[in-house]
């Protein structure tokens, strides 16, 4: 078995495990921090594929940012474990049948079509490849409209989350414009008449 | 090493994914953790599909998809805020305003 065979079934197995733990634990902490070796493992596989930016995007977007937003959310909510634990396991036998059949049917289209791939068909890249300058230069001619798409994406991500979790009650002291014009003389001053004092 | 064994791998986190989802449905955390697994099989399928066919499309591919998934993730995690406080729980059986 040469040497990069050994490195892909070493990072399948650890990817299949923190998988199957992220899905099992009952510390949503736990199975958030499997997640991330889940994704580190990936990151390894992407390598293993020659995909080196989308591996260094994977660590940064994922593990930097996506993960640290959930452990940050687990963390600021108190939830009761015990009870969405209840009846954890009494939809394992429905959930794999669903699942088996999904990977089922996954194989029988894929394997049936390109079974036959093998890594001696793929020519190795020249000593210049750069996949990040590859990548660059497609993502800004022929895909820039998409790209400029999902900039909007985000964007409106950004948007959707702010307005989500804005609180209700405003904290700054301002005037409402249509109070501010429907406002009468008789609501501001009010004349008290009062008999003027004797002087002594 | 061939295509199948990236396929392979992919079936199987995609396969743990869905298992996921069906064991944690009480959980709204766990759920968006699961989606994120199937959406990572998912662009692990793209990039062997892009090496092993020599087209980098699927890479760009992945990086939308990755896009997506970082936004949709965001907006998740701010619904459950919204949602445990204003109801106080993320317990999906809680959830029945809406009597679905």
């Amino acid at each position: 078995m040469e040497f990069r065979t050994f490195v892909f079934y070493f990072l399948a197995v650890i990817l299949v495990y923190a998988g199957l733990r992220v899905v099992t634990l009952k510390n949503p902490v736990h199975a958030a921090l499997h997640l991330i070796l889940a994704f580190f493992s990936a990151c390894g596989v992407w390598i293993l594929l020659g995909a080196e930016f989308l591996a260094i995007a994977l660590i940064l977007v994922y593990v930097g940012a996506v993960m640290v937003l959930f452990l940050f959310v687990v963390m600021l909510l108190n939830v009761d474990l015990d009870r969405l634990r209840e009846g954890f396991w009494s939809y394992l036998p429905l959930g794999s049948i669903v699942a088996l059949l999904v990977v089922a049917e996954m194989g029988l289209v894929l394997f049936y079509v390109y079974s036959g791939v093998p890594e001696s068909a793929v020519p190795p890249a020249g000593a210049g490849y750069s996949n990040v300058r590859e990548l660059g230069r497609l993502l800004f001619t022929e895909y820039v409209y998409p790209f400029e798409l999902v900039s909007a994406v985000l964007l409106v991500g950004i948007v959707a989350a702010v307005a989500l979790t804005l609180r209700g009650k405003r904290k700054t002291k301002s005037v409402s414009p249509s109070q501010q014009v429907f406002v009468k003389a008789r609501d501001r001053v009010r004349l008290v008449r009062m008999p003027a004092e004797k002087g002594d | 090493m061939t295509l199948s064994h990236f396929l392979i791998l992919a079936a199987i986190l995609f396969a743990i994914g869905i298992v996921g989802i069906f064991l944690n449905r009480k959980n709204l955390i766990i759920i968006l953790m699961s989606i994120e697994l199937m959406l990572l099989s998912v662009n692990i399928n793209f990039i062997a599909f892009s090496h092993y066919l020599q087209d980098l499309a699927g890479q760009i591919f992945v990086f939308f998809v990755l896009v997506v998934a970082a936004t949709e993730s965001a907006i998740g995690l701010a619904i459950i805020v919204a949602l445990f406080r204003n109801l106080k729980t993320i317990h999906v059986d809680d959830l029945d305003s809406l009597k679905g």
